[in-house]
């Protein structure tokens, strides 16, 4: 997996810099600083209005940088009119014309180049067999499904063989099923044409299935940009664990730091021991955060956090039950418990005893409630 | 053979009866009377609730424009006024060149007393005398003042009587015109609307080139109007593509620009026109303030074709901006931006991606501002001056002062059927379907 | 039970007002020309028999032709009691039976006692019409931007001696008749010419040598509003209109009266008027004596009758003799056309189409 790297490497994609704004009162963008490897798929992950997609559209020459600088193979391009950048664009409603058939539009990235017509016809076939829709040519794109319409566009940001595409939440249109299957069809091409692919999306699963890298955005700036790996198991910031995936919050004060392990006491005083992440020192108050997976009802002897909450609900889902808790005064604690066999058998209203390790709980800047 | 098996061939069975007979409901009454039973309602509540606008388009369109074109082609004037003779006249064979006989002229002059007496509206000598004048120019008062001293012929023989009246009576041309004014149903008005005529003979001729009004007319009607909808065209499409792009904000504001002259009386606009484009008008002025010209030869720009032109481009321009815009909002910025990612030039994605996109308004604006704008008469009736003439501006003459409304109805029919072949045209070049009015 | 109560009881008051309000007030609707022409009649007739009679006159405005009437009186649905037409539409509706005949007999004598039908002028009672005015086409210029001002009508035509646009009425007649007399053909040859279609052709190539140079005008109101915005230099008007630009506004406007065509006013009653007997009242009272002689202090339209001349005395609000203004002064006659109505109810739409055809070329 890709470790962070330093800006100091070679870089394919580079922001330096840049700040954006559109009324000269907000920045949009917040000095943004990424560096993007040759090859490589990284995602800009954020909730709506984070400025994910002004990156991705300054990126494509759409926007104007207010500062800084964006380079492209060393090269600064914000001087780069956008048809002079060479890079392949998936649009969120694929922006298929419509008065084209799948063919024609296949073929205008290449007729603009001045490709021959035989090259035209040899790359479109090849194009259209690569995204397994060979018999669509003829068809114009309001006669395609969602899915397929989906792979033509994709197969248009690729058929003139530019390095970069630039993907600006693909699937958003698509139901959940196909959505996953087209993740996969993606992440396929990918690997296979090694083109770097910077996708833009709010959804976390698809993030976290398809790239190498996730740049968080929140607010104009990136939280956090890491595999998604340790973006799930090393969140920086509160912000990032309550994104990505499902997130236990308990507030609390820092009693006391040990060998990177804070000792926190919680607002109805019980006693917990989290990693050090995001805290400065003691006294300090901070938000633990812990996956619902990693607690364990009634632990075993030795487990560093141990405690004793009110189950309020079941939720039968199958393959775990879903159990939602009282624990320490917050009433949406939620313990994930797989279904085997042996499990006990647990009923609402039960007082029970849970714990996880000191590690799988990190102590995080503080958010409140 | 097992249980299953049985069944399986019962099922069968009863599927082969279902595929020919008639499948039955529940309650064993046959399934699409059932049906119908239960939409029937449903479809007489649609019905009704169309009715008020199927009775107005009944009353206001489909009547009076049958009843146009009918008049067009019926014209009963003279078998109104003289019922009988408008029958024995049939009998006369024009072709021996000989005036009509004598029982002829004396059912002729009977009519022509009795209807002078009567003086019914519609009915009188003056009605079957318009009718004849239309043909033959110059006989009108030749039926009205017979008509006055006709009352005195009492007995035979008639037609030395009436000879005696007016010896323009001694007219075998006349005698034939008359014959074949007596027949209700008529081509004659559709040949003056086409510049032809019936010649002495009763053939059909091209009329004199010095009478020749309708067809030159109807051309440059055609030919301004194509000239107007290209101007209009040219001028709205940008205006149009600002307003689909521009900020909600400012595109409501220009968009009140663009409708303004919607709310305004089309008298008004055609009278600010007038105030400035006249020869001591705002422009002029300007123009000699300016020392651009000289004050003996300021430019003739209004009571011309310049100044239909102008107006009408002004009047008509909405309706076509208003279609492009429907359509250009619809289109998303990103078309363009896909077409420049993948290496288009500005001027070829918008060649390539976007103009193709906005044909159907493109359509949909010519179609409405061509049509309007053939069928105009107000604008250039005040400021066409003698070339800025519509094909329109002559029916409504037809229709309003020389009261020849068979000849406005022809003239109306034959624009109404190029309007309709314009919109067939269009029908298969962009499909009607395509078509966005807004 | 109440409901139909009270409908009957408001039907029987509605009976009674309208009955009442019938018998106190009468109701007339005068249709006219409009301008300064309306606003004559109103000062000379409406006022004096509103004041005699109380009848509710309502004045509208038209713009000529026998359209309306015809349309009304074909619908069934007269509203226009009384109305002032031109002669040849006069006699084109008669002919059609739109009209209702007048008994000439009913009309007021003059004031000297002559019965009415030797009082009118000749040619100015017909069956169904009755003249009140005789009014006049001719052509005016503006004297403070030409000193040395056109004196004939070939003058008119004359665009080397008297540059600028000219303003001619949209339409072939009066425009023929002018044409002709600028050729030359003495005034009472006009029509005989012009029944010939040489006499057309002439008038035709007339027309086409100051085609280029005019200002085609509808309404009577045009000519001295483009008189006086420099539009025109010289232009064709109806007489009475140019004289009240000059007496009632100032303007330097001066008429030339040679080759003037004059024609006739005329009240018709339409057919099944549905106050058919106040409009014959009222016809008889503005055709008296008096009141056309009252009417010429407004406007310089001559008075139908021959016992009015010697009354017409000035202009009502300058010190400004109306005699001479008259179309009918013999000093006004001395080269003068009588429109010909029969003529033109003939040949107008004939006229008119090659008129449109030479416009457009």
């Amino acid at each position: 997996m890709a470790e962070i790297k330093s800006a100091t490497e070679a870089s394919y994609v580079r922001f330096e810099n840049v700040q954006k704004s559109y009324d000269g009162e907000v920045l949009v963008v917040k000095d943004l600083n990424l560096d993007i490897q040759k090859g490589e798929f990284v995602t800009m992950l954020g909730p709506s209005g984070s400025g994910k997609t002004t990156c991705l559209m300054m990126l494509a020459g759409f926007e104007p940088a207010t500062h800084g600088e964006i380079f492209l193979d060393d090269r600064p391009i914000n001087m780069v009119p956008p048809h002079k950048r060479g890079i392949g664009m998936v649009f969120q409603n694929y922006a298929l014309f419509p008065h084209m058939t799948v063919a024609e539009n296949l073929a205008f990235p290449l007729q603009v180049r001045g490709m021959s017509r035989s090259d035209q016809e040899d790359r479109v076939r090849r194009v259209l067999e690569m995204v397994e829709l060979p018999q669509m040519a003829d068809r114009r794109p309001a006669q395609l499904s969602g899915g397929q319409q989906q792979r033509v566009a994709v197969a248009r940001a690729l058929v003139f063989e530019p390095d970069l595409v630039l993907m600006d939440e693909p699937l958003g249109a698509l139901d959940k099923q196909l959505r996953e299957q087209m993740q996969y069809e993606i992440k396929h091409i990918h690997e296979n044409l090694g083109v770097t692919v910077v996708y833009v999306t709010h959804d976390q699963t698809e993030a976290l299935t398809m790239s190498d890298r996730v740049a968080v955005f929140e607010d104009g700036v990136i939280q956090q940009l890491s595999s998604p790996e340790s973006l799930y198991e090393d969140p920086q910031n509160s912000f990032v664990a309550q994104f990505i995936g499902e997130n236990n919050k308990l507030n609390g004060v820092v009693e006391k730091i040990a060998k990177g392990i804070c000792q926190v006491r919680t607002d109805d005083g019980t006693l917990l021991y989290a990693e050090k992440v995001n805290v400065d020192g003691v006294g300090d108050k901070t938000t633990i955060s812990l996956r619902p997976e990693r607690i364990e009802i009634d632990p075993p002897k030795g487990t560093k956090n141990v405690i004793t909450g009110r189950i309020e609900e079941l939720i039968y889902l199958g393959d775990h039950i879903r159990v939602r808790m009282n624990v320490a005064g917050n009433k949406e604690f939620i313990v994930k418990v797989r279904n085997r066999a042996d499990r006990r058998p647990l009923k609402e209203g039960q007082d029970t005893k849970i714990g996880w390790l000191a590690v799988d709980c990190k102590a995080l800047d503080y958010v409140g409630q | 053979m097992s249980d299953t098996a049985i069944n399986t061939m019962g099922n069968k069975a009863q599927n082969l009866a279902a595929d020919n007979a008639p499948l039955i409901a529940a309650d064993g009454t046959p399934l699409k009377q059932k049906l119908a039973k239960t939409t029937r309602t449903m479809k007489t509540r649609a019905f009704l609730l169309t009715m008020p606008l199927v009775l107005f388009i009944i009353i206001s369109f489909v009547i009076p424009i049958g009843q146009m074109l009918h008049r067009g082609f019926y014209n009963p004037a003279v078998s109104n006024v003289m019922p009988n003779f408008s029958v024995a006249i049939k009998d006369w064979d024009e072709t021996t060149g000989e005036l009509p006989p004598e029982e002829i002229f004396e059912i002729f002059v009977k009519d022509m007393t009795l209807a002078r007496k009567n003086r019914e509206v519609g009915k009188t000598i003056g009605n079957m005398a318009t009718r004849i004048n239309y043909e033959m120019p110059g006989s009108r008062s030749l039926f009205t003042k017979s008509a006055r001293k006709a009352g005195k012929i009492t007995q035979g023989p008639y037609k030395e009587a009436l000879l005696a009246i007016d010896k323009k009576w001694d007219n075998h041309a006349l005698w034939r015109t008359i014959k074949r004014a007596s027949n209700d149903y008529t081509l004659s008005f559709f040949l003056a609307a086409l510049d032809m005529k019936y010649n002495e003979n009763g053939e059909i001729t091209r009329a004199d080139p010095l009478y020749q009004i309708y067809i030159p007319i109807l051309m440059k009607t055609l030919f301004l109007s194509a000239l107007i909808t290209a101007i209009c065209f040219v001028i709205a499409y940008p205006v149009a593509y600002l307003l689909s792009t521009l900020p909600l904000r400012t595109s409501n504001l220009l968009m009140i620009l663009v409708l303004l002259p919607f709310w305004t009386s089309l008298l008004v606009r055609t009278s600010a026109w007038i105030a400035m484009l006249q020869q001591q008008g705002i422009i002029n002025n300007i123009f000699v303030f300016l020392g651009l010209l000289e004050d003996e030869s300021r430019i003739q720009m209004i009571y011309n074709q310049t100044g239909t032109i102008i107006s009408m481009v002004h009047i008509l321009l909405p309706f076509m901006i208003l279609p492009l815009y429907s359509v250009m909002k619809t289109i998303p910025p990103s078309y363009m931006r896909a077409a420049k990612s993948m290496g288009a030039t500005n001027s070829y994605a918008f060649r390539r991606v976007y103009f193709p996109q906005t044909i159907p308004g493109i359509a949909a604006g010519t179609l409405l501002v061509f049509i309007l704008a053939i069928g105009y008469y107000i604008t250039p009736a005040l400021v066409g001056g003698s070339d800025g003439l519509f094909i329109s501006n002559l029916i409504a003459d037809h229709i309003k002062k020389t009261l020849n409304w068979s000849l406005g109805s022809a003239l109306a029919a034959i624009l109404l059927v190029i309007v309709m072949i314009f919109y067939w045209m269009y029908n298969k070049l962009v499909g009607v379907d395509k078509l966005k009015f807004g | 039970m109440k409901l139909t109560k009270l409908l009957a009881g408001t039907a029987i008051s509605l009976a009674i007002a309208s009955g009442s309000t019938a018998a106190i007030a009468k109701d007339l609707t005068v249709v006219s020309w409009g301008g300064a022409y309306t606003k004559s009649q109103v000062e000379a007739y409406h006022k004096p028999y509103i004041a005699k009679t109380g009848t509710n006159i309502k004045s509208e405005d038209y713009n000529g032709g026998i359209a309306e009437i015809k349309a009304q009186v074909e619908a069934g649905n007269v509203t226009w009691d009384i109305v002032d037409v031109e002669l040849s539409d006069a006699i084109r509706a008669c002919d059609e039976g739109l009209l209702e005949t007048i008994d000439h007999s009913t009309l007021p004598a003059g004031a000297d006692g002559k019965p009415a039908t030797e009082d009118f002028l000749p040619g100015t009672l017909y069956d169904c019409a009755v003249a009140n005015i005789v009014w006049s086409t001719i052509f005016a210029y503006d004297k403070s931007k030409m000193a040395d001002g056109p004196k004939t009508m070939a003058d008119f035509f004359d665009t080397a001696k008297f540059p600028g646009k000219r303003g001619l009425r949209k339409g072939a007649k009066v425009n023929l008749e002018f044409a002709l007399m600028a050729d030359g053909v003495a005034a009472k040859d006009v029509y005989s010419v012009l029944e010939t279609p040489e006499g057309v052709d002439r008038a035709f190539a007339k027309l086409d040598t100051i085609k280029g140079d005019v200002v085609w005008w509808e309404a009577g109101a045009q000519p001295p509003q483009m008189l006086a915005d420099g539009e025109v230099a010289l232009t064709t008007a109806y007489n009475g209109r140019i004289f009240n630009a000059v007496a009632g506004e100032g303007k330097p406007f001066e008429i030339v009266w040679d080759g003037q065509v004059w024609d006739l006013d005329l009240w018709v009653i339409p057919k099944g008027a549905k106050n058919k007997e106040t409009a014959l009242d009222f016809l008889a009272f503005s055709t008296s004596t008096e009141q056309l002689a009252a009417q010429a202090s407004y406007i310089s339209y001559g008075p139908a009758r021959a016992s009015s001349s010697p009354l017409v005395g000035k202009f009502h609000n300058a010190d400004i003799d109306m005699g001479p203004q008259m179309p009918t002064n013999p000093a006004n006659l001395t080269n003068a056309v009588q429109n010909n109505f029969e003529f033109w109810a003939d040949n107008a739409d004939q006229l008119n189409e090659r008129f449109n055809a030479w416009l457009a070329k």
